[in-house]
């Protein structure tokens, strides 16, 4: 570390002690600070702090320790208990209810857990309404999304599985994420009482309360799932570590090798040639003129851009909007060219079609039975409602809030026709 | 964007060439008896114009390498939004992988959050807390650093046996990129941290802007050692898909703690056991017991050329063997190829000695006749740790983990040139 002081050699004396740790700043012109440091005290060692504005011609006052505002300089001050640290006076304080706002972590004693109170009998249709889209009506899942129940006593099975009940340590996990991250593409729209209620539903799926218990700020902490005593702490510098540190083998090391499985036995890779369009076959294809570079990665491989389709009608700038506003039905419907049912239908043509009438497509029985078209009407009185709209549609999302909105989505909708 | 970025045609250009008499298949046939008509006949590049500046003012590859684009598993996950993509690791070389192919992992989308509309908050066991706005963090002292950012399930799916057919998939959750950001340990110090009082028993709790928060806790060391908040990759603004415009850069531990879109760090005296790190990101062992806090991702490498994606298409003759190599301990100091499935060893040449958490590329210079190859690579870091094979690592933790498979890979070369992934004993 001593290296540093020589590159500031022209300092005054009694700059040395504050340039440990410098090094890494060493050889960089650091742009001069608009402010100087306020306080420059050591942070804990062997941690190296960053002393870089002490520029010897940006920052002369900052390497006066005498200069500091009460800054304790000490290059040996391993006390972590005592590191004011370095301060440049930048950002500003955080209003309490700023901290309020975005200070919505749950700790396993419940620490964060706001007052409220729910069961799992109030917390079937919540949950009916909100999560089985995905989870499925009694959380056990529909295809790739996760299973929320089931599973107990599976984790040293071949094929273990991980749900809530079988799996999660804490309840204060369960809280925290439905109340954080769900409904997957409405998140933060639940009150407390609804997440409390289908935290409920959940622990009562998976046997482990009753659907009277009320599960609140109180109860909640109080649960023990049966897994919580299933984890340790990573071990592995004590279980593999030490094998595996060792000077390896090069000559004579087995045998004999025999391949005792093949990835193409399988056959599961995805098709490197679905990214290329089909063309014409001919000789000497060079494989970077597949045209459809799709600048999205994430877009389905076989996807083609959407052909905006020459409908005068359509304001474009509605259907710019209503692009914006798919964003929210993105997790469950796809529209476009070759867009394929998902957790909702294909929605490519939707409008003017026939209501429950997507091939490959499972409705809720009011919506295969309901008859009629997707007209204009229609579709914007379900955008805006759903569920008042088709009694016991299997879509989750809470509606549209805005007449805006809803036009705008059906101006987006219409400019994919089939 | 132009006409020309897209590329002609395949039609057209087939009909371009056949318009100069000369044809594609010179292409393949360098090495016939006649003169190339490459060589000898003017081509178009040689007479004409090319793009001039501006065409394209921000670039991208040219449309022959476009086959070089990150990939994605459909059957994996149930969507997009909440899945990860594969770095195309087959066909780079060097160590920094660009952004834009570089591997996408989201659990609610990737957002857009505009620098004027970010804010970063510290909270929690600190003096004051604080908020910071972009513009604030640019006026800390920054630090620049390679690392590479590995997900935590790299090579996951291979526990079982092997699956996937091709370097970018079985370990393509990868990255390396040059970040420039402030160190974590500054902005505690800017928020004072005498509240916290011992850091031993403390952590960090830090989320990100998007719906899924994907908050993770990480210990209070680790925190003031080499966590950077960072806000460029590569000399450039963060891509949307990598956190725009500010991630946690948390060196050599698993990607998951990367926290994109970062908007908060909290100190706080116990980890908040978020959902990130309880029912997801734990490894659960033979006996139904699960590891959790297996943050450090261990030494591993793998051979990306030739491999599955990447056969050997020029005949007999030199042969360099490539690959890359890391390790969340540290510098690798060595990596060792074998041909025949673990025989014998030779060890490789590094392009560069190793650096901290950094990925180093390997070379093996060598010569190939058509015989068959059962390539392997093994890294070792600067810790002495020796990569280890799948069967050893099985041997500690059964068959039900899924994340931190840092075993030795196998790719079978054939006669062909081509390369399979298999499994060998």
């Amino acid at each position: 570390m001593s290296k540093s002081l020589k590159l500031y050699g022209g300092v005054a004396a009694g700059i040395g002690l504050m340039l440990v740790g410098a090094y890494n700043f060493a050889d960089r012109n650091v742009a001069g600070y608009p402010t100087n440091p306020q306080v420059l005290a050591e942070l804990p060692a062997p941690i190296p702090e960053p002393v870089a504005p002490v520029q010897t011609a940006t920052a002369p006052d900052a390497a006066d320790p005498a200069a500091l505002d009460g800054g304790i300089v000490g290059a040996a001050h391993a006390d972590n208990g005592d590191s004011t640290g370095l301060r440049f006076g930048l950002g500003r304080e955080a209003l309490p209810e700023e901290i309020a706002a975005w200070n919505v972590d749950i700790s396993p004693d419940g620490t964060g857990l706001p007052v409220g109170t729910g069961n799992a009998f109030d917390g079937e249709p919540l949950f009916e309404d909100n999560c089985a889209a995905c989870h499925g009506s009694f959380a056990e899942g529909v295809g790739n999304w996760p299973k929320l129940a089931g599973g107990d006593g599976t984790l040293a099975d071949d094929d273990p599985l991980k749900t809530v009940g079988s799996y999660w340590p804490y309840t204060s996990t369960i809280w925290d994420y439905v109340h954080r991250s769900m409904p997957f593409g409405a998140a933060q729209t639940l009150s407390d009482d609804d997440v409390y209620a289908i935290v409920a539903y959940i622990l009562y799926s998976n046997d482990i309360i009753d659907d009277e218990f009320e599960v609140s700020n109180e109860t909640l902490p109080t649960i023990t799932l049966p897994n919580a005593d299933g984890f340790i702490v990573d071990d592995r510098a004590e279980t593999e570590y030490p094998i595996w540190r060792t000077e390896p083998c090069m000559e004579n090391c087995k045998d004999s090798v025999e391949i005792t499985m093949r990835a193409t036995v399988l056959d599961v890779t995805p098709d490197e040639e679905g990214t290329e369009p089909a063309v014409d076959p001919a000789p000497a294809a060079d494989p970077a003129e597949a045209a459809a570079v799709d600048p999205e990665p994430e877009a389905e491989p076989a996807a083609e851009p959407a052909a905006a389709p020459a409908e005068d009608a359509l304001d474009p700038e509605l259907v710019a909007a209503g692009e914006k506003l798919f964003g929210k039905c993105k997790a469950c419907h796809q529209v476009g060219d070759g867009a394929k049912n998902r957790v909702g239908p294909q929605l490519t043509g939707v409008v003017g079609r026939d209501i429950g009438a997507v091939e490959g497509f499972k409705y809720s029985r009011t919506m295969a039975d309901m008859g009629g078209t997707w007209d204009e009407e229609i579709l914007g009185a379900f955008l805006a409602d759903p569920r008042g709209t088709v009694k016991g549609t299997k879509m989750a999302f809470a509606g549209l809030r805005k007449d805006e909105e809803v036009a705008a989505m059906i101006a987006y909708l219409k400019s994919f026709s089939e | 964007m132009s006409k020309e970025t897209n590329g002609p045609s395949r039609r057209k250009f087939l009909t371009s060439a056949a318009a100069l008499g000369a044809g594609a298949v010179a292409a393949t046939g360098a090495r016939a008896a006649g003169p190339d008509p490459l060589i000898t006949e003017i081509q178009d590049w040689a007479s004409g114009f090319g793009a001039g500046v501006d065409e394209v003012p921000y670039g991208l590859p040219i449309k022959f390498e476009d086959d070089v684009i990150r990939r994605n598993v459909e059957w994996l996950t149930a969507d997009t939004i909440s899945s990860i993509n594969f770095t195309p690791i087959h066909a780079l070389d060097g160590t920094i992988t660009p952004q834009g192919c570089a591997f996408e992992r989201h659990h609610s989308g990737a957002i857009e959050l505009a620098k004027s509309e970010y804010r970063l908050m510290i909270n929690g066991l600190v003096d004051k807390p604080l908020v910071f706005s972009y513009e604030d963090l640019e006026r800390f002292p920054r630090e620049q650093h390679v690392y590479f950012c590995e997900c935590a399930a790299n090579t996951g799916m291979e526990w079982a046996g092997a699956q996937l057919n091709g370097a970018q998939f079985t370990h393509g959750m990868i990255h390396n990129m040059e970040y420039t950001g402030v160190p974590l340990r500054t902005l505690l110090a800017e928020a004072g941290l005498d509240a916290a009082g011992d850091f031993k028993d403390k952590w960090v709790y830090v989320e990100g802007a998007d719906a899924s928060s994907n908050g993770r806790s990480i210990p209070m060391e680790k925190a003031m050692d080499d966590v950077l908040v960072a806000f460029k990759a590569n000399g450039e603004a963060l891509r949307k898909e990598h956190g725009y415009p500010v991630r946690l850069v948390v060196p050599g531990w698993e990607g998951n703690m990367w926290v994109k879109w970062i908007r908060r760090i909290e100190v706080m005296d116990g980890p908040v056991e978020s959902r990130e790190e309880t029912s997801k990101y734990t490894d659960t062992l033979e006996d139904g017991t699960s590891r959790k806090w297996t943050w450090v991702m261990d030494a591993k490498s793998v051979v990306t050329s030739p491999s599955p994606q990447s056969p050997i298409t020029h005949g007999h003759g030199p042969l360099v063997i490539t690959g890359m190599a890391w390790s969340g301990h540290g510098k690798i100091t060595r990596v060792d190829v074998s041909k025949d499935g673990g025989k014998t060893w030779e060890t490789a040449r590094l392009a560069a000695p190793g650096e901290d958490k950094a990925l180093t590329r390997f070379y093996l210079d060598t010569t190939w006749n058509g015989e068959d190859m059962l390539l392997q690579s093994r890294a070792m870091d600067e810790t002495g740790y020796v990569q280890p094979t799948k069967a050893q690592l099985r041997d500690v933790r059964g068959l039900n983990s899924i994340y931190h498979n840092n075993c030795i890979q196998t790719w079978h070369v054939k006669a062909n040139g081509e390369a399979e992934n298999v499994e060998v004993s």
